[in-house]
């Protein structure tokens, strides 16, 4: 009998089946176990590899970066060459401030643009075009977003500015936004959506009452990932927020128009730098970056777990 | 309504006279090239069970969602003829289908709860319409009249996709009633179900009844017969190429099935056909 098939032996008419027990059993003497086995083993280790560097790069953030993190670090603004101590609190502001005006311009847009993708007009030829456009942007080299806000809003409105920044993050942001909505979307089941509509709902309110909650947390998604990617971005951020050694204010208020550091910059700026100190601090940055994509992350699968339940 | 559309169909021409809430006439029905409906005239009365019987592929849940304009949704449909929805023609150019299924509701084969709470899905159509009274009673009693009530009043804040497929359906039932409609489709509501839950949606049905007029798709001819006061029974024509279906008879449940007059008829609820 070919060891390799595992058909139940035919038994001749009238006879009653033999079983042969150790046919059940897993052996690895049979080729097809023993590949299988193999074939694990290979699985969990490239998986290993794939994680190695992920975790190192976690671990040696931990180990450098946490030596310097205090409140002081968190608080204070960013050390002239030979001075000691210092802090990146300014870099801290100005990305949460840069990545939220990026958000609120491309959230909003995104979904809208998702909807006309998914609801309106799927198979129209603007659709077309700017799905494709989209897909483009996702790939686009961050730099040229910071290109194009830099001739847009820094050259027009006459300086480097957080809002410039906002601008230019938000252009990498919206791709993303818009493609994983309108997948989000286009997922809700059309029995859901035929149910709506045969209750008399507009298509306005199918899409506002139905469609969007039902697709939220996929939304969500969408949004963490490109939060993460613009927290992260530095390249934009040179030619439109560029880095500044102060808080985002004048005469006491938040002044958008100024330029502002970031944390991404901070850590490129700092890094590079000949100074003990510097490297300490851009080491803190980087781990306090990572500490607040992961926070918003976590926040928003508790939000999404919370809508669905 | 001054400015609605009369409908030229001569049997209802001042509104419901007789009784009829819905007098359906489809000349020709199509989806893109494929035409799948002619000439089938029905008038569902006011406060009967109208039941369509015939073989798979043959128009029922066609006709039933023409009613309601739902077909409006898929692509390449077309449509001649008219429906009249108490003496005004709901295909008219100046008719909002919209407001046309806020009138008339319906019942979809497959329950389609929507991903929220037992109460909002029943609440849904009241915040369609900006109902500003008490939610909470409309509710209480929409689920009541859809006979779930005592299996859901502890946990109405539950999602209604946590309940079971013949609850789920009288979720769907409950959402559809909660705004009062005038007539209720329903397209083979008990196909999912098991005899015990189908059996509740009957007698549900015929609860219903003296509040909604109802117009039900079943393959079920027993059903029909237990549940329906008028059957329409459709079926194929194939001999002009095509797969078209039309309406062979239609008339009192009674007589449809103990006395039919069209052949088709009697060999279809005879059993006659595969
Ligand atoms: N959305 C659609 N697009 C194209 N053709 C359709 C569509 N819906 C139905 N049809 C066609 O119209 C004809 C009638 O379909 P319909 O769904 O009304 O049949 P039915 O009588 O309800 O059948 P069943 O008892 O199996 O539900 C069928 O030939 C079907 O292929
Ligand atoms: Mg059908």
């Amino acid at each position: 009998m070919n060891e390799t098939v595992f058909s139940a032996p035919v038994s001749p008419v009238g006879e009653p089946v033999r079983i042969d027990i150790s046919q059940l059993e897993k052996s690895l003497r049979r080729p097809r176990s023993a590949f299988s086995f193999v074939l694990s083993v290979l699985v969990g280790l490239m998986t290993i590899t794939a994680l190695v560097p992920l975790f190192s790069v976690i671990f040696m953030l931990l180990v450098r970066g946490g030596k310097k993190l205090s409140m002081s670090a968190l608080t204070e603004l960013p050390p002239s060459a030979f001075e000691l101590g210092g802090g990146f609190g300014n870099a801290i502001a100005g990305t949460v401030i840069m990545v939220g005006i990026a958000a609120l311009i491309s959230v909003p847009v995104g979904i809208i643009a998702a909807v006309f993708l998914a609801e309106v007009a799927p198979e129209s030829r603007l659709a077309k075009v700017v799905r494709m456009c989209a897909k483009l942007m996702t790939d686009f080299p961050s730099i040229l977003a910071g290109v194009f806000a830099y001739g847009a809003v820094v050259l027009i409105t006459g300086g480097f500015s957080a809002a410039a920044g906002g601008i230019a993050l938000s252009i990498l942001m919206l791709p993303t936004v818009m493609l994983t909505a309108e997948e989000a979307i286009r997922m809700v089941p059309s029995k859901i959506r035929e149910a709506a509509l045969g209750m008399g709902a507009t298509q306005v309110q199918t899409v506002w009452m139905v469609l969007l909650p039902t697709a939220f947390p996929g939304i969500l998604t969408g949004i963490m990932l490109a939060v993460a990617r613009a927290a992260g971005e530095t390249a934009p951020l040179l030619f439109t927020a560029l880095f500044s050694n102060y808080w985002l204010a004048s005469d006491g208020k938040i002044d958008l128009m100024q330029p502002t550091a970031s944390l991404a910059v901070l850590i490129y700026n700092f890094s590079a730098m000949p100074f003990e100190n510097q490297v300490e601090l851009a080491w803190a940055a980087a781990l306090v970056l990572v500490l607040m994509v992961l926070t918003v992350n976590l926040t928003g699968q508790a939000l999404s777990r919370n809508r669905t339940e | 309504m001054s400015l609605a559309p009369q409908c030229s169909l001569n049997s209802v021409s001042n509104g419901d006279k007789d009784g009829v809430v819905i007098d359906c006439d489809v000349r020709e029905l199509y989806y893109g090239k494929f035409k799948a409906v002619r000439d089938t005239r029905i008038a569902i009365e006011r406060g009967k069970i109208t039941a369509f019987i015939g073989p798979s592929g043959c128009g029922k849940s066609t006709v039933l969602r023409c009613l309601n304009r739902m077909n409006d949704l898929v692509r390449g449909f077309r449509f001649e003829g008219q429906v009249c929805f108490q003496g005004t023609d709901i295909y008219h150019n100046s008719i909002d289908p919209v407001a046309v299924r806020r009138y008339i509701g319906m019942v979809f084969q497959q329950p389609n709860p929507f991903a929220m709470s037992i109460f909002r899905n029943v609440a849904f159509g009241l915040k369609l319409n900006g109902y500003k009274g008490d939610k909470a009673e409309r509710v209480e009693n929409a689920l009541r009249r859809a006979a779930l009530w005592d299996e859901v009043k502890d946990k109405l804040h539950d999602s209604g996709l946590s309940l079971s497929g013949g609850q789920q359906q009288r979720l769907c039932i409950a959402r559809a009633i909660a705004t009062q409609p005038q007539v209720l489709l329903m397209d083979e509501p008990c196909s999912a179900l098991d005899p015990i839950a189908t059996r509740r949606i009957e007698d549900l049905m015929l609860e219903l009844k003296q509040n909604f007029t109802i117009v039900i798709v079943t393959h079920n001819l027993q059903q029909a017969q237990r549940v329906a006061d008028k059957t329409g029974f459709l079926y194929v024509d194939t001999t002009q190429g095509g797969r078209t279906g039309y309406l062979v008879e239609y008339g009192e449940t009674r007589q449809i099935f103990e006395d039919p007059v069209e052949k088709y008829t009697q060999d279809y609820i005879s059993g006659r056909f595969s």
